[in-house]
């Protein structure tokens, strides 16, 4: 039997506390360790947190009526916005709903590209991650610039495959919309070759230090049932210990044919979110030795695809794709029409704020940012 | 328990005594067919699939505005046609949830709950007492749509500023003329803003 979530705001005032006396801050939304505009409404008492609201639609901009209003392909370059900085994972969460919407069959090559790209995606988000944590803490500048030094030699390869460094607006219904310039596979053995080097690099610099334990253990964990019922998913849930990554549990894509482990925390707090990142990279570096190693020849795209009035039939479909951040899935409807019925992001971002009030309720304030740090959200995606 | 929404119901309807709720097939290659739950079934329903069924991940709440009760029934078909002409001719709104499994592989069972109508029955009772993971997406939904959620602790909008006043998500929404309406606009945007917006008394 599992029993109900704690209803919040059940204690918002530590006992023994005057109420009168409680400290309240607006953090954000103008400020360096919200990760975009964001805002915290936190009361304190001393240094502690008592209550902590969230406020966000700053970057509001109704993502799913617009999408509704233009063509299923005309959304396309749109997703690359929703979390703009692993737009290919987006394309693919999209691309893939509106496959499934249609009935739309990938063939072989695309969908080993689609993987490379995924899993690319994915050393991007979390190297920039790497990067923002620890600046976050206090690292500033430094540990920013070797994180993006390499995450700059990912984007490269974009660059020169979709023509854009971030938005990439690179997958099309039923595969991608170019095939892998001259090159472009031997450049990329090689940064696969090199990427160990930074992780071992950064893994050194980062597992030892005084400060990064003193700041990240123990701190802003919560019990993986509380997780699980909070809808946290992704990385924040598997340092919980929760074995429930989409790759193995729902698979998509080709997903099914390669070897690869799914990293475990124990404790959740966020020093285990921040190794399982980099047990996560290792992995996807494996999943990109083999995918390169298996990469077919033949089309980049279904060649019997209709880009000119494309119309779904009548029906529903929600597809959904790991991303680095979580489970982000897209939930459509097809009255028959050119435009999506009904179009919906799931943000993965957005849900895992959930439990943030639970995480830092009688924690510091400066914890407040490590713990914000360590949810790794996007902006673009939360707001929508 | 697998996410086959047949075997679920069985199981729901052997739990719940006089339980309203039936299959609703998805016409569409995707072939997710779902579950349509009677509102007032809802939170026992949800019970039973998180404590007896497996599904301990609620991920998923999205709404849809259907001002057209029969494209409803069109996206997701009932069993028996004659369901359909008992609904209001106004419409309803609809919140379709996708539920999860941490425990088992494979898809999310998909469950659907519709209101009264689109004016003034818009509630559905909260499961955040439930899930906590629809706290914020149940605020959405409020927020966009305009569904009222009985016994959401702190239901209030959480993308638009609290002083806007429509729902945005819904069919029938007109966008203002000017964003950044100003108290002295003038040239078009003035005499737009006149046309659609008379001033008020």
């Amino acid at each position: 039997m599992i029993s109900d979530p704690p209803i919040f705001n059940s204690s918002p005032v530590l006992e023994g506390t005057d109420e009168d006396q409680l400290l309240r801050v607006s953090l954000g939304p103008q400020h360096p360790s919200t990760h975009g505009v964001f805002r915290m409404n936190v009361e304190l008492d001393g240094e502690t947190v008592v209550k902590l609201k969230p406020v966000f639609g700053y970057l509001h901009r109704n993502h799913e009526k617009i999408a509704e209003t233009t063509g299923y392909l005309g959304s396309m370059p749109y997703t690359d916005r929703l979390d703009y900085i692993c737009p290919l994972s987006n394309n693919w969460a999209y691309a893939l709903s509106v496959e499934k919407l249609a009935g739309i069959e990938v063939p072989e090559r695309a969908q080993h590209m689609r993987v490379i790209l995924a899993e690319l995606t994915r050393l991007v988000n979390h190297t920039a991650f790497m990067g923002f944590i620890l600046a976050d803490m206090g690292a500033w500048g430094s540990a920013l610039m070797y994180a993006f030094r390499e995450r700059e030699k990912i984007l490269d390869l974009f660059e020169d495959l979709t023509g854009a460094r971030m938005m990439a607006n690179f997958m099309r219904f039923g595969g991608c919309r170019n095939d892998f310039p001259d090159g472009w596979d031997a450049r990329l053995r090689t940064l696969i070759d090199h990427y160990p080097h930074f992780l071992d690099e950064m893994e050194e610099f980062l597992l030892g230090n005084e400060i990064l334990l003193a700041r990240t253990r123990d701190v802003g964990a919560l019990p993986k049932e509380s997780l699980i019922n909070g809808g946290v998913t992704g990385p924040m849930l598997r340092a919980a210990g929760v074995n429930h990554d989409l790759r193995k549990a729902d698979p998509y894509g080709i997903y099914d044919r390669f070897s690869f482990r799914i990293p475990l925390g124990e404790v959740g707090d966020c020093y285990d979110r921040i190794m399982i990142r980099f047990l996560e990279m290792r992995e996807s570096l494996g999943i990109l030795k083999q995918a390169a190693a298996a990469l077919p020849g033949g089309d980049f795209v279904n060649p019997k695809i209709k880009i000119r009035n494309f119309k779904p039939p009548v029906g529903e479909s929600y597809a959904r794709v790991e991303g680095p951040k979580g489970e982000l899935g897209f939930y459509l409807v097809s009255d028959g029409g050119p435009n999506p019925y009904r179009y919906r992001v799931r943000p993965p971002s957005f849900i895992n704020l959930t439990l943030l009030e639970d995480m830092c309720l009688g924690l510091d304030l400066a914890d407040v940012v490590i713990i914000l740090g360590s949810i790794d959200i996007v902006l673009g995606e939360v707001d929508r | 328990m697998s996410a086959d929404p047949a075997v679920v119901l069985e199981s729901l309807r052997a739990a719940i005594v006089g339980l309203r709720a039936d299959l609703r097939r998805n016409p569409g290659p995707a072939a997710q067919h779902s579950i349509l739950v009677d509102p007032d079934h809802l939170l026992p329903v949800m019970r039973h699939l998180r404590d007896h069924c497996g599904f301990d991940l609620l991920t998923n709440l999205a709404g849809i505005d259907w001002p057209d009760p029969k494209l409803a029934d069109a996206v997701a078909v009932p069993d028996d046609a004659g369901d359909a002409a008992v609904r209001a001719a106004g419409g309803f709104l609809e919140v379709v949830y996708h539920l999860d499994s941490t425990k088992t592989r494979g898809a999310p069972l998909v469950l659907r709950a519709r209101t009264a109508d689109r004016s003034d029955q818009v509630s559905i009772p909260s499961v955040v007492g439930v899930f906590r993971s629809a706290e914020f997406q149940e605020r959405e939904l409020f927020d966009l749509f305009g569904i009222h959620f009985t016994g959401h602790p702190d239901l209030r909008r959480i993308l638009m500023w609290d002083a806007f006043e429509d729902h945005p998500m819904r069919k029938d929404y007109v966008a203002p003329d000017d964003y950044e309406y100003e108290p002295t606009p003038h040239g078009d945007v003035l005499e737009k803003a006149r046309k659609h917006d008379p001033p008020k008394p």
